[in-house]
């Protein structure tokens, strides 16, 4: 783990679970591995507390136990999964996916699960039933099924899964938890499991009532008699949902490069082939043009002919989305996932460069990407930019690590004069770079919102106070002389430094999420490189 | 890399143009001091996205960081009382214990030797509720239960009062009906539970209560 990883989830975890998880955390993840005892030692902690928060930790699925180096009788030991970690910066990411693709529904059942960590079906059926009971008018209420109904959706089209049962040697249940071992052991992979999206049979009783107070419901949750589905618990597939996002880039780039038409053709292929591609796959299965004409919606209004058109189009194009492997069937064509990944991480590479450094520097690095290794001289030829310019940007690109001079001598003894002095550019290490840049930025973006929260906290606490004073006061049906007077307890100076607050971590707030954007395609380049090894 | 001086005279090994100075130029200034640690930027960056995604992400961001914070997830390290131990620490109940958890994990996939008592509050329940996230509605269950003990009391609060009394409602809020008797007789007492407010926590958070009047 880098140090700017390690920050990074220091800063995370104590947004969402606070400082004595952030502390624990943070320890196990410099430490590696360590058992209960030895944390709460080294990091000085009351042992009650260490084992909350490890209770908090392996809950939301970011820390695993399992038998240590002494063997099962030996004590368990921990490791913190610091992806999982930073997968908590892109949990609004994941609602809206959830929300555009299965409405508010389906919103709401993405979001308890990822709040919670790990939830049976029943009663994440329920909390989202009362939510959303909550914010219909009076009189209505939600039906269980509609929420169940989605629910299975959610499962059958992966983006939610079991969570895996705790292993026991040769054990093989049908997804409801064994009994504990005494040391339990390393939970298996969740796709390993058979059952991993097989939907319990549960039985819900009837449908939530409407009440004004959600005393009602609160009864339904403590002391309900099992559903039957007790100890059968889900979770957020997120691989799931990484390549949704992938799918998505590759179809916004094509109608970018392209055209609208050609990335619905794209999309159409890579829909027909979610569930046959296997996860880490470089390209998708190959689809026949039939099979792709006839699976285009009719309101993209594309003719066989055009589509042929297209499909070669596409085939052309330098980018090399879609690749043809074979002329059955109209043409057999496939999704090139890997190459598509690292020609966008390519090209944010490159618009890093572009607009940290400016148009000709971008053009420098580009000529660089595309012929490996050059000579100062050829690179001046090449760019055409004067020779003093083009000198000044390399060294400026070499100072920040961007361009790599590689030597390579002409005599055993490396003598300057009689060395070839190459510049080049290796996609794979300065995405990397970049990456671990990134993790510094959000890292950056937090502090820096900590910080102008902390220095206005007085401030904060003051608004809030009076919000809540006006608000009760509004129930009580106060006239408006009073709500002015109490509004007026904030001065407009202060008003206008509460707004420039506000506005300002809204900014970084948003520029987090925009961060983890690039953070995910460069994630998922590096990784689509290590799987192919 | 030392290179070897060339055989026999001053060759340098390298030509001297290619350094990007010329021969009598003055060398480039050396730098004095570490480099600034906010460097200007030659170019400004580019601005945000926006839309009605964009904005409906960060909304989701904003809320999500908000309501983690309610949730029995989010522990916090018990406050250590250095005082005197007061009769009212038994009737203030709203602090927590290192030694519970408040929320119930499902044990059998835990390690064993995690497994600490549950709390069982006595006025909230296992489990934590889910956070509305509509502030008007969650501002309407505090401002009914409000309301009642306004009736009931017959007294002006002070600023202070009110947001402790927020702050139980908040906790206790779905259960304002019910519990409400709880509330105000608690093991068998006549009192309510604000007359065992020791003061502790008046003015604790600023220094300058000038500007807030006190009713």
């Amino acid at each position: 783990m880098t140090a700017q990883e390690v920050r990074l989830c220091g800063l995370l975890l104590q947004e969402h679970f606070g400082n004595v998880v952030e502390k624990v955390g943070t320890h196990l993840i410099r430490s590696g591995v360590l058992n209960l005892r030895a944390l709460a030692h080294e990091t000085k902690l009351p042992l009650d507390l260490v084992k909350k928060s490890l209770c908090v930790l392996v809950q939301h699925g970011m820390c695993t136990f399992g038998a240590g180096r002494r063997g099962p009788a030996g004590p368990v030991e921990y490791r913190i999964n610091c992806e999982h970690v930073f997968h908590m910066l892109r949990y609004p990411r994941y609602i809206y996916t959830a929300k555009s693709l299965y409405g508010d529904t389906g919103e709401l059942i993405v979001e308890e699960i990822l709040q919670r960590g790990q939830m049976t079906m029943s009663s994440t059926v329920k909390t989202v039933a009362d939510r959303l009971t909550h914010n219909m008018p009076e009189g209505q209420s939600m039906d269980y099924s509609e929420v169940v109904s989605v629910f299975s959706q959610l499962v059958e089209t992966h983006f939610l899964q079991r969570c895996p049962p705790l292993a026991s040697a040769g054990s093989s249940s049908s997804g409801a938890v064994d009994t504990p071992l005494p040391v339990a052991t390393q939970p298996t992979e969740p796709e390993n499991h058979p059952d991993c999206y097989k939907l319990p049979y549960i039985n819900l009783t009837g449908q939530l009532l409407q009440s004004k107070h959600s005393s009602h419901t609160k009864k339904l949750f403590s002391g309900q008699p099992l559903c039957g589905d007790d100890g059968i618990y889900w979770q957020v597939n997120f691989q799931r949902f990484h390549l949704h996002f992938r799918d998505q880039a590759i179809i916004s780039a094509v109608s970018c490069k392209l055209d609208q038409s050609s990335s619905e053709i794209v999309r159409t292929m890579l829909r027909m082939s979610e569930v046959t591609t296997p996860a880490h796959a470089a390209f998708t299965q190959a689809l026949s043009a039939n099979e792709i004409f006839r699976a285009l919606l009719s309101s993209y209004n594309i003719a066989r002919p055009i589509l042929d058109q297209y499909l070669s189009l596409l085939v052309d194009d330098p980018m090399e989305f879609v690749g043809k492997t074979g002329d059955s069937g109209g043409g057999m064509y496939v999704v090139n996932l890997h190459r598509a990944l690292a020609n966008l991480a390519r090209a944010t590479l490159e618009s890093v460069v572009q607009e940290r450094f400016g148009s000709r520097s971008a053009r420098i690095f580009r000529l660089l990407l595309r012929k490996r290794h050059l000579e100062q001289k050829q690179v001046e030829d090449f760019a055409m930019i004067p020779a003093k310019e083009a000198k000044d940007m390399l060294y400026k690109l070499l100072s920040e690590n961007l361009v790599q001079l590689q030597e390579i001598p002409k005599t055993p003894d490396y003598a300057p004069s009689r060395t070839f002095y190459l510049y080049t550019v290796n996609q794979l290490p300065t995405a990397r770079l970049l990456l671990q840049n990134c993790y510094k930025t959000v890292g950056n973006l937090i502090e820096r919102r900590l910080y102008e929260t902390k220095e206005n906290k007085r401030l904060l606490e003051k608004s809030q106070r009076i919000e809540a004073i006006l608000a009760s006061l509004q129930a009580t049906g106060a006239e408006a002389a009073q709500l002015t007077e109490v509004e007026e307890m904030i001065t407009v100076p202060e008003r206008q430094q509460l707004e420039s607050l506000r506005h300002h971590i809204n900014k970084l707030d948003s520029s987090e999420n925009q961060v983890d954007e690039t953070i995910f395609l460069l994630k998922s380049y590096i990784n689509s490189t290590q799987a192919s090894h | 890399m030392a290179g070897s001086r060339g055989r026999g005279r001053s060759q340098f090994s390298f030509s001297v143009d290619a350094l990007g100075f010329g021969r009598g130029d003055s060398l480039p200034s050396s730098a004095h001091t570490p480099s600034p640690l906010y460097p200007p930027m030659q170019f400004r960056p580019v601005p945000l996205h926006t839309g009605e995604e964009v904005d409906y992400m960060l909304a989701l961001k904003q809320e999500l960081r908000a309501s983690s914070k309610n949730l029995p997830f989010h522990i916090q390290a018990a406050r250590t009382k250095t005082d005197v131990a007061r009769y009212s620490d038994k009737y203030q109940n709203g602090e927590t214990k290192n030694n519970c958890i408040e929320w119930s994990p499902d044990w059998s996939r835990m390690p064993k030797e995690l497994c600490i008592k549950v709390r069982k509050p006595r006025k909230t329940v296992i489990g934590a509720k889910p956070q509305l996230t509509r502030k008007p509605k969650v501002a309407a269950g505090k401002e009914e239960a409000l309301q009642k003990l306004e009736k009931r009391e017959e007294e002006q609060h002070s600023e202070e009062e009110e947001d402790e009394e927020k702050k139980k409602q908040n906790e206790e809020e779905p259960d304002a009906d019910e519990d409400y008797d709880e509330e105000e007789l608690e093991d068998e007492t006549d009192y309510i539970m604000s007359y065992f407010d020791n003061g502790e926590d008046f003015g604790a958070d600023s220094e300058d209560n000038m500007d807030e009047a006190v009713y």
